[in-house]
């Protein structure tokens, strides 16, 4: 442990401040930062040599002169750990933010986290059921999976989290799930919605905070989502929880990351992006999963806005490579007032096919799946039709998709704030009804033996 | 191999810089007290510059580094088949062993069981002449491969002794005049290609139940393709297909800087799946190696070429290997963020100016070729490719493409349409059909490739069609193009379209392929004669035998009724003739 404080420092360039003439320092190690008027601020080592230490400052460099005297702590940036964080708001950093005390740490957790060995993994195949139709027959999620909503701003993915956290649950099990927030640089006011939320049903109880606003440090934002990541782990692995971690926005992570990239002089990639972006988000979702011997699971609920709604841009993307599947909203849909606005087609649960079927959700599933997800994009694809031709030149099948969009985004996606749809009566059923308003001889998607058991109209034994 | 000391200079990252060594390019040094596993990849006057295979939190300057003369090798023999490694072939189940469930460090692991026993039979005798490569015996590693001992590469003579029996890979099996010893298991470093006789043109077609990639764009035994596309178009499904159900000998699966749970799938189901050709779970035959996009990039840069040297050795025995290597672009970003680190000159979007050198290296690798022991052996190659936002303008696309001869290009628009496997049958191409007809005369049929061109032909057709449609609805075409345009739809609905996940449609074999291509050509050539004759376009598309004939391919027995099921659909496509 060296306790010695270090007046050596050369250089300071955005985030960045370099020193040199120290004893050795160890690679990320963590760094406190005294600055004349004795404030403190903290940082970590992103180089080291005998001749320079770099040193990223989570609070930004503000006020950092050649005085500033630089400690290194002898160790790697570690949270304290332990089913007291349950309950708990911290900030971005992980100090108490709620005015309580400090966590008593049962252990201390380095915060970069170690990769689960693929071999130790186990396939994530139980059916998390959200309530949410469009989410449920569509993009059905499982518990272990790490599923992003790409969204873009104005639009409700907040909501949509909070709905997904207020209502996930497995179905005939009373597992609970524990929800941990990360907040990475959204508004206070967005935060005070989700905190009010958690409040009013009570779910703030279950849950451990880790707060990182607007207004907070930017480069701290880079180890907000690991700390979140760390105690959900701890959790999860240590004490059975079955987690579900909410973060958003990771926009604003990204921004950081480039930030840093920036201030270092690295070779740029796409947009500006560093180059192992893909890496260092993969270090964060691949944080998902279960592991064999274990009872408990972290689900994550990355949330993201694609800046100029563009899915293609690197954040999107990169995460959508890493990520498995994901749920995209709809400026259309929100524009049209339907909540919530999530547009099914490039939505996409790659894990769905473990997670449904005969003794999870139900046997007709799929196919009732497949069949909506065909009716609609036909649907849709229609309107596009109709404003060239018109609605005259359509023949019956086409009228009847046509009608069926219509139907299926107003009765099918659209769902009041509150409502906690069930698979099989809610969701299913509701998409057989719906179904109905076409011919059966244009459901091609339909297995007959689902047609003879659940249509309305077709039902064996139900006719006359 | 003499040992120095030397020490830490700088830390960034994985990159660790040492002074006071004086290695070798691409030598294997231990670094830090821990002793991580590092390689050497640049020098630079008194500097050492090193890659360290594991994670580098907490290493200090001043910590020693210290040389091991060895080149970053692989260890070769028994026990590689069922195995999964990470990029550095460490044995995931050992690392869990003893490290738990997360992947710390510090930890050794040999790549083979040095301890187990294996039956040695040997197929050599005293006085025989050897030399690099020839078998000296064999070892049932898995209930369906044999595997084959080699005199490791450099070394020959005349055999003095020869033992049959149990043994472990270390002892020695055979003795040659010279005093030299052979035992089981051998080594070899990953970035040389291991020697052979010579290449030959790949001239049999690499089977792979998968009907777009068969039919129409096949790839040779021995061959190479790249798979580009977005994220969720299919490379994975469409690799793991590969790997299921290729008619490769044995299988060796990459998943360079990929997810996890891909990995953990392929060990659940992989036990259970039944390979169509040998009868056995799919398991005996597949070796991987996983390094996950959270595990450290620089081992992930080292995987590619354990990987593609396990495949060598398994070709070398006179095997046809198949490798599938998803995705080799984030093998490209291991090498572009060790460069940045280096800071090199940036070429192409920061990638190394050596990329596309690398991957052609790579890609090399692959060949049929005529082993060192006088057989014929091969390593097909099939990369998958991750491009930005799903542009193949890119770096990493543009220098596989320059040296794939099979380019199977994901389409983020069919994906989206739920058309899968979603390879774009326009852009897509094949170099290999020309050497591959002769195979399919003398195995399916005589006329494979002219219904083969019949059947592009159409899918050409329709595209221009198409255009035409946008602008005017299809009523407004004659009706012989309008049965184009049903047959163009048959061909992709019922042909092209292949459901991974069903259990029957899954995997199609070749002769049951060009027997579904050919019921569509019979279904254009009986419908044009009983449009000529005055039927309804809509009668002829709707004849229910049609309906039949299309859902039957989800069913147990197709090959054996889809002869009666066509027959059935010409006789009421000439009879909906009469009812008009
Ligand atoms: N042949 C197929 N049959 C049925 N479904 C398929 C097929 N190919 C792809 N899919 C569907 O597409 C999804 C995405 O495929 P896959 O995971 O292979 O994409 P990818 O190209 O590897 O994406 P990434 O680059 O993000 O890894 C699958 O989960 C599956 O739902
Ligand atoms: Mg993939």
């Amino acid at each position: 442990m060296s306790g010695k404080e270090y007046r050596t420092i050369t250089d300071v360039k955005g985030p960045l401040v370099f020193l040199n003439k120290t004893e050795p320092v160890s690679y990320n190690e963590i760094v406190q930062l005294r600055l004349s008027d004795g404030s403190i601020k903290n940082g970590q080592v992103l180089d080291t040599s005998d001749d320079q230490v770099i040193v990223q400052v989570f609070e930004g460099t503000a006020s950092v002169d050649r005085q500033t005297g630089v400690k290194f702590l002898g160790d790697v940036f570690k949270l304290p750990v332990s089913k007291g964080l349950i309950g708990r708001i911290l900030d971005g950093a992980g100090r108490p933010r709620d005015g309580g005390p400090e966590i008593v740490a049962d252990d201390m957790a380095d915060i970069i986290g170690a990769a689960i060995n693929p071999y130790s993994r186990q396939s994530p195949e139980s059916f998390i059921q959200t309530g949410i139709s469009a989410i449920d027959a569509c993009t059905s999620l499982v518990r272990g999976q790490k599923l992003p909503i790409f969204s873009a701003s104005g639009l409700p993915h907040n909501d949509i989290a909070l709905q997904i956290a207020r209502q996930a649950k497995l179905v005939g099990s009373d597992d609970d799930f524990v929800v941990v927030f990360c907040a990475m640089g959204i508004t206070a006011e967005e935060y005070n919605f989700f905190v009010h939320d958690l409040e009013r049903t009570g779910a703030l109880e279950n849950a451990a905070l880790f707060v990182n606003l607007a207004d907070d440090p930017a480069v701290e934002r880079l180890i907000t989502p690991r700390l979140a990541l760390t105690a959900a782990e701890y959790l999860a692995f240590e004490h059975d929880y079955h987690v579900l971690v909410i973060y958003t926005d990771m926009t604003n992570y990204c921004e950081s990351l480039r930030q840093i990239g920036a201030a270092r002089e690295e070779v740029p990639g796409r947009r500006g992006y560093p180059g192992y972006m893909y890496t260092d988000l993969a270090m964060l979702y691949e944080r998902a999963g279960l592991v064999k011997g274990k009872k408990g699971s972290i689900t994550q609920f990355p949330i993201l806005t694609m800046p100029g709604d563009d899915i293609t841009h690197p954040i999107p993307d990169l995460s959508g490579y890493i990520t498995e599947g994901q749920i995209v909203i709809s400026r259309e849909l929100h524009q049209k007032g339907i909540y919530p606005p999530i547009n099914v087609l490039p939505s996409l649960s790659r894990l769905m096919n473990a997670g449904i079927g005969p003794g999870k959700t139900r046997e007709d599933h799929k196919s009732v799946s497949d069949q909506l997800y065909a009716a609609y994009a036909q649907g849709k694809e229609l309107r596009g039709l109709v404003a060239i031709v018109g609605e005259d030149a359509l023949n019956e099948r086409d009228l009847q998709l046509l009608k069926f969009a219509d139907i299926f985004e107003d009765k099918f996606l659209r769902q009041s704030r509150d409502e906690d749809r069930s698979i099989d009566e809610g969701t299913l059923d509701l998409a057989w009804n719906l179904l109905s308003n076409i011919d059966t001889k244009f459901l091609v998607r339909l297995d007959q033996k689902w047609i003879d058991k659940y249509h309305p109209g077709e039902k064996k034994g139900e006719e006359e | 191999m003499s040992t120095e000391n030397g020490v830490i200079y700088r830390i960034s990252g994985p990159v660790v810089t040492a002074t006071g060594i004086a290695p070798r390019m691409y030598e294997v040094v231990r670094v830090g007290n821990e002793g991580l596993m590092g390689e050497v990849i640049e020098l630079h006057g008194e500097q050492s510059v090193i890659q360290v295979y594991e994670e580098t939190s907490g290493i200090e300057p001043g910590e020693p580094v210290i040389r091991t003369g060895q080149t970053l090798s692989v260890q070769l023999g028994p026990g590689l088949l069922t195995q999964i490694y990470d990029g550095i072939q460490r044995p995931l189940p050992k690392l869990e062993e003893t490290m738990g469930v997360f992947i710390t460090r510090g930890v050794d692991a040999d790549g083979l069981d040095l301890t187990k026993e294996w039956e040695f039979v040997p197929t050599v005798k005293v006085g025989d002449e050897l030399s690099a490569g020839h078998v000296i015996g064999t070892v049932q590693e898995t209930e369906t491969i044999e595997h084959r001992v080699m005199v490791p590469p450099g070394k020959e003579g005349v055999v003095k002794t020869i033992e049959s029996g149990s043994f472990n890979i270390t002892q020695t099996v055979c003795k040659l005049e010279d005093g030299s010893e052979i035992a089981m298991m051998q080594e070899w470093p990953v970035r040389h290609p291991r020697p052979f006789v010579q290449k030959y043109a790949p001239d049999v077609p690499l089977m792979t139940g998968q009907r777009i990639l068969d039919f129409l764009f096949p790839l040779a035994k021995g061959g190479t393709a790249g798979i580009p596309g977005p994220f969720g178009s299919g490379k994975t499904v469409t690799q793991q297909q590969l790997a299921k159900w290729s008619d490769a000998q044995i299988v060796v699966y990459i998943g360079c800087g990929e997810r996890g749970n891909e990995m953990t799938e392929v060990l659940d189901e992989f036990p259970h799946l039944i390979d169509p050709n040998t009868n056995k779970p799919l398991m005996n035959r597949t070796v991987m190696i996983a390094n996950t996009s959270n595990m450290p990039v620089a081992a992930r840069e080292a995987s590619v070429y354990t990987g593609v040297t396990i495949a060598e050795y398994f070709r070398d025995m006179g095997y046809n290997v198949a490798l599938m290597a998803d995705s080799t672009s984030r093998w490209a970003e291991a090498m572009r963020e060790i460069s940045s680190r280096l800071e090199e000159m940036p070429g192409e979007e920061g990638y190394p100016a050596y990329l596309s050198s690398r991957l052609a290296e790579f890609y090399e690798r692959a060949g049929r070729v005529e082993t060192l022991s006088g057989e014929d052996g091969s390593v097909s190659v099939i990369g998958a490719v991750s491009p930005p936002g799903g542009d193949i303008s890119e770096p990493v696309s543009q220098g596989t493409l320059r040296i794939v001869k099979v380019f199977w290009g994901l389409d983020a628009g069919l994906a989206r349409q739920r058309h899968f496997p979603a390879i774009n049958w326009l852009s897509s191409y094949s170099l290999y059909p020309q050497a591959l007809d002769q195979w399919y005369r003398d195995n399916i049929a005589t006329d494979f490739p002219e219904v083969r061109t019949e059947i592009s032909t159409l899918l050409q057709i329709e595209a221009e069609l198409q255009e035409i449609v946008q602008l005017v609805g299809s009523d407004a075409l004659p009706i012989d193009q309008q049965l184009t345009l049903e047959v163009a739809r048959m061909i992709r609905e019922f042909f092209l379209q292949q459901n991974a996940f069903h259990d029957v449609d899954t995997y199609s074999d070749l002769k049951l392929q060009y027997d579904m291509a050919k019921a569509i050509l019979n279904f254009q050539e009986e419908g044009k004669k009983a449009i000529a004759g005055g039927a309804q376009l809509e009668d002829v598309v709707n004849v229910p035998a049609r309906t039949d004939l299309m859902r039957g391919r989800f069913e147990e027995g197709y090959d054996g009724r889809i002869e009666g099921l066509v027959a059935e659909m010409s006789k009421q496509i000439a009879a909906s003739m009469e009812e008009n």
